[in-house]
């Protein structure tokens, strides 16, 4: 019984990952620049999109007919050379093999360039304007994002292979001294929670212990002091957007292999991660990553079939359940301030 | 003093934001008919204890009693049905609807605010409701404005508004919190002498005011607060001379 | 005592009226003088002139009316299987049900406001969602869809008598209402539901509701319990959708767990305040417009736009129907949410105040050489 449920906390890791690295960067704007942001899902999608493409150009093969040689059929062969590498030989391969964390390179400027575009294009002029009509355009962003990516893309899923080398199972119950073969777990899903815990501590880190980042905590705070102080506030909310969309980017990017994007990834995971925002309480940091493993781990529990015996469809609903009872019993959240947000 | 008289009694209230004693064990008496200045320096308390009086802060201790009803503890709502009214320092006002209709809401709630499963009604009639607002408006002498919207009202005349609406409720406490504060002399004055109008009918008011040219054209009695205690209370010429005001206010300034 | 309607009101009414009922004739030229498309405006119609009442009127945003449409027509179709096949009870049953769901639904989203009132209307739909595609599938058919069938009870038709000979559809005594017989009946809906809106947006529960929009902190020190009203606003809302969802049902007695994803949410909202948050008629317009545009890009296909830009020299021509060509078809949603985008930044009022606007300008360079306008102008 032990393994099971110790299986079950793992499975629910990696979906938490996600969740709390969308609802970081979510809570980040939402605390920031005091705006709620539905295009953030599109982010993350934009994100995964970034390793698509990266991955496209990468695959991109000249094809030759070589005459000498038939096919089994009796057609000239077409010979299929991948154009990396031709040019870069063995290393080429292991550009291809390795394509979904290299995009993160990529996608850290592209994201960051899409992000202050967006604030300083479109969002900077929601600032004053109710939290309805910041709802009302972001989700319009949201459509549009969405959209454009279905007519490059298409509407089908496109799955992206994750390095030959991390595939398989780790056997995590082995190194723990257990029974071996019991407790076995995807090696990229292990990646991706060390990824997340580095990118949430690199965050933390960066508004803990730099100057910028004290000035946004501060700003967080108390927004009105902060600009009293004669510190341009609103650029270093910009850089905040910017940080946000590439922490999504990210997060879209690692997610690739574990679920093939498709055009709606965004939305999908946008309602979940609100709600994971909500449950960790609205502009609380550490609140949102908590809440985001909290509720991975939940959902992963709920869809054991010994829960689903007792509550059918439990596994379905367990994430707006949640929300629905801390948001009527506790409306701050787990771990929100008092009074923000709170009617 | 006779207790029959007193209307509204603050009793023993403290309220406290962490380690701030916002209110320190105040203890107010207010007649019935009369007018009670609370005056004081800045951050003394003073609009902290209308908002516990009006049920927007609960106290820490202590409870408020209205005519023997025991206001601590009830919704705002269920307190102005009581007959309670207030003024805001900055005026809450419905800006995107016409000033008509601004005064016509609260004789509305009035009638209809504790929603009694009276959809048919409040649905379709506004008899009398139309007409006594025109009256308000013309009492405050806004009746040519009344078409417009009220976000766009000069501040005097959304406070002039503002005062409309309560009473039109016809309160029996009517809770002013600066109610000239930013106006022109001639406002304040044709405000001090709508106030003065009020209070020939038999209106009980406290009044939150730094004007004392104001606070003494109105009250009967005045409390000075400072700090969250009160430190002296009486009549205006018993608190005109005593020194621990002069003290305070002095004192205060810096 | 105050009259029944005023005279603007009154136009107001009789002309909507007029234009509803004269939709066959004068959307003809447009390509859309079609029973099955017209049906579609007066259902989506009753939705956004539902929606309106709680959105426009309390400023409470919804993200989650769907859910209220789906029951509205899962109540239908199963009254049509149970009892009978008139519209009628359908009807009826239809806006029983979803206005008991909006009941206990609202009572617990209006416990909060903003932002969290949104979400937790979110989760609800989405829970319904959820639930009707897996645990709930014998009372929604699942990923199939709820559909009449020969086998159904009937017990009202039974009783009587009638039987049916082939696939079973939705009648008004006794009548068929496929076509144009279909549409009268949902367009009979949408003027009475317009003309209950008019109503509520004029009366001084309007006037409240309006007043909970502008500020709530006022209404309660003002003695309003607001939170009865605006539950009271949000079950009507509610109903509305469940009657538009019944006659969606009506004359298409399929119903499918889709109808109730956020996306039909989010839908309604676009369609909103596109017309026009707040106004009688905007949202009814929003829904025409949307509908109208969803019925004619989507159709539209690289052949069609290619005969379009013939006039184009040769490559100019490739160029500008390869771009088009994402923007119709199943392209047409980038059209709906660029629009969107569009409208709520720069036209925050939706079409409603664009024609107030052009309106506007016409009057005051028609006016500028005769008498200043009497109206007064708020300053800038």
């Amino acid at each position: 019984m032990f393994e099971v449920i110790f299986l079950q906390f793992l499975n629910g890791l990696d979906k938490g990952a996600a969740y709390a690295l969308i609802a970081l960067g979510l809570t980040l704007v939402f605390g920031t620049l005091g705006v709620v942001n539905f295009a953030h899902g599109a982010l993350f999608m934009l994100g995964a999109f970034c390793a698509v493409t990266v991955r496209m150009f990468l695959t991109m093969e000249t094809v030759t007919i070589d005459p000498e040689k038939l096919s089994p059929w009796g057609a000239p062969l077409e010979v299929r050379e991948p154009l990396v590498q031709a040019w870069l030989g063995d290393f080429g391969a292991v550009l291809v093999n390795y394509s979904v964390p290299l995009s993160i390179l990529i996608t850290i400027p592209i994201m960051l360039l899409v992000g202050i575009g967006l604030e300083r294009g479109i969002i900077k002029h929601f600032y004053k304007r109710t939290h309805a009509e910041q709802i009302l355009v972001t989700f319009g962003l949201a459509i549009v994002a969405q959209e454009v990516i279905k007519s490059v893309f298409g509407p089908n899923p496109i799955p992206q292979p994750m390095p030959t080398d991390l595939r398989g199972a780790a056997d995590i119950g082995a190194w723990l001294g257990m029974q071996a073969n019991v407790i076995t777990y995807p090696v990229w899903r292990l990646i991706y929670f060390l990824f997340a815990g580095v990118v949430i501590g690199g965050v933390f880190a960066f508004l803990q212990f730099t100057t910028f980042g004290m000035v946004v905590r501060a700003g967080m705070a108390d927004r009105e002091t902060v600009g009293l102080l004669g510190i341009n506030i609103d650029r270093r909310f910009t850089i905040m957007f910017g940080l946000a969309a590439v922490v999504a980017g990210m997060a879209g990017v690692m997610y690739t292999p574990l679920l093939p994007p498709n055009y709606h990834l965004g939305m999908d995971f946008l309602v979940l991660s609100f709600v994971v925002v909500v449950v960790g309480g609205m502009g609380s940091l550490p609140g949102a990553v908590a809440a985001g493993f909290l509720l991975g781990i939940l959902q992963s529990f709920a869809s054991m079939n010994q829960v689903k015996a007792i509550f059918p469809g439990i596994d379905q609903i367990i994430i707006y359940l949640v929300a629905v009872i801390i948001l009527l019993v506790r409306p701050r959240g787990l771990m929100g301030r008092r009074g923000v947000m709170e009617a | 003093m006779e207790k029959s008289n007193v209307v509204l009694h603050v009793a023993d209230v403290h309220k406290r934001f962490g380690g701030l004693h916002a209110l320190a064990d105040i203890d107010l008496q207010v007649e019935e008919g009369k007018t009670h200045a609370i005056i004081g320096p800045n951050g003394a308390g003073k609009s902290t204890l209308l908002n516990v009086i009006i049920g927007k802060l609960a106290p820490t201790s202590g409870q408020v009693v209205f005519d023997g009803t025991v206001l601590t503890g009830r919704k705002p709502y269920q307190i102005n049905q009581l007959g309670i009214a207030r003024v805001f320092q900055t005026p809450e006002i419905f800006a995107d609807l016409s000033v008509l209709h601004n005064v016509m809401i609260p004789a509305l709630a009035k009638r209809d605010g504790m929603f009694t499963l009276n959809m048919l009604r409040s649905l379709d009639s506004e008899t009398g409701i139309r007409a006594e607002a025109e009256h308000m408006l013309e009492d405050v002498g806004m009746t040519n404005r009344r078409e417009m919207l009220a976000g766009s009202l000069s501040r005097g005349d959304k406070r002039r508004m503002e005062l409309a609406m309560c009473l039109i409720q016809h309160p029996r406490l009517l809770l002013l919190d600066e109610p000239t504060a930013g106006m022109s002399r001639h406002d304040t004055n044709t405000t001090i002498e709508l106030l003065k109008k009020i209070k020939s009918r038999g209106m009980t008011k406290v009044i939150i005011e730094h004007d004392m040219h104001v606070v003494f054209s109105l009250a009967d009695k005045i409390s000075v607060l400072a700090q969250g205690r009160i430190i002296a209370d009486g009549s205006p010429d018993e608190v005109r001379g005593n020194p621990k005001v002069q003290e305070a206010y002095l004192g205060g300034a810096h | 005592m105050t009259t029944f309607m005023s005279r603007n009101d009154l136009f107001l009414f009789l002309g909507f009226t007029i234009v509803v009922l004269a939709m066959p004739i004068w959307l003809a030229p447009f390509g859309a003088g079609y029973p099955d498309l017209l049906q579609r405006f007066m259902i989506f119609g009753i939705f956004a002139v539902g929606f309106n009442i709680l959105f426009g009127l309390t400023g409470y945003l919804s993200f989650g009316h769907a859910a209220f449409f789906g029951v509205g027509s899962y109540a239908a179709v199963w009254s049509f299987k149970l009892l009978t096949l008139d519209a009628i009870p359908a009807m009826i049953f239809a806006v029983l049900i979803s206005g008991l769901f909006a009941l206990i639904i609202g009572f617990l989203c209006l416990r909060r406001s903003g932002i969290y009132f949104s979400i937790l209307t979110l989760a609800f739909a989405q829970m319904s969602y959820n639930l009707a595609y897996s645990v709930l599938t014998p009372i929604t058919n699942g990923e199939t869809g709820l559909q009449l069938t020969l086998a159904d009870p009937r017990v009202l038709d039974a009783a009587v008598g009638q039987t049916f000979v082939g696939q079973p559809v939705p009648t008004l005594l006794g009548q068929q209402l496929g076509g144009y017989a279909g549409f009268y009946f949902c367009a009979g809906f949408l003027i009475l539901a317009f003309f209950i809106a008019q109503r509520i947006a004029g009366s001084p529960f309007g006037m409240m509701l309006k007043a909970i929009k502008s500020n709530q902190t006022r209404m309660q020190f003002t003695g309003f319990n607001t939170r009865p009203y605006a539950l009271s606003a949000f079950v009507i809302s509610g109903m509305y959708a469940g009657l538009a969802g019944a006659l969606l049902a009506v004359t298409d007695p399929l119903a499918g767990a889709e109808r109730m994803q956020w996306t039909a949410s989010g839908e309604v909202v676009l369609m909103t305040i596109l017309g026009g948050v707040g106004t009688l008629v905007g949202p009814v317009i929003g829904a025409w417009i949307i509908k109208y545009f969803e019925n004619i890009l989507s159709a539209l296909n690289d052949n069609i736009l290619a005969r379009f830009w013939s006039f184009l020299p040769e490559g100019v021509a490739d160029v500008v129907v390869k771009i088009t060509s994402k923007f119709v078809g199943d392209g047409w949603h980038l059209t709906l949410g660029l629009a969107f985008v569009i409208v709520v930044i720069f036209l925050p009022g939706g079409i409603m105040e664009g024609v107030r606007r052009i309106a506007a300008a016409f009057r005051r360079s028609g006016s500028s050489s005769a008498k200043p306008s009497a109206r007064t102008q708020p300053a800038e």
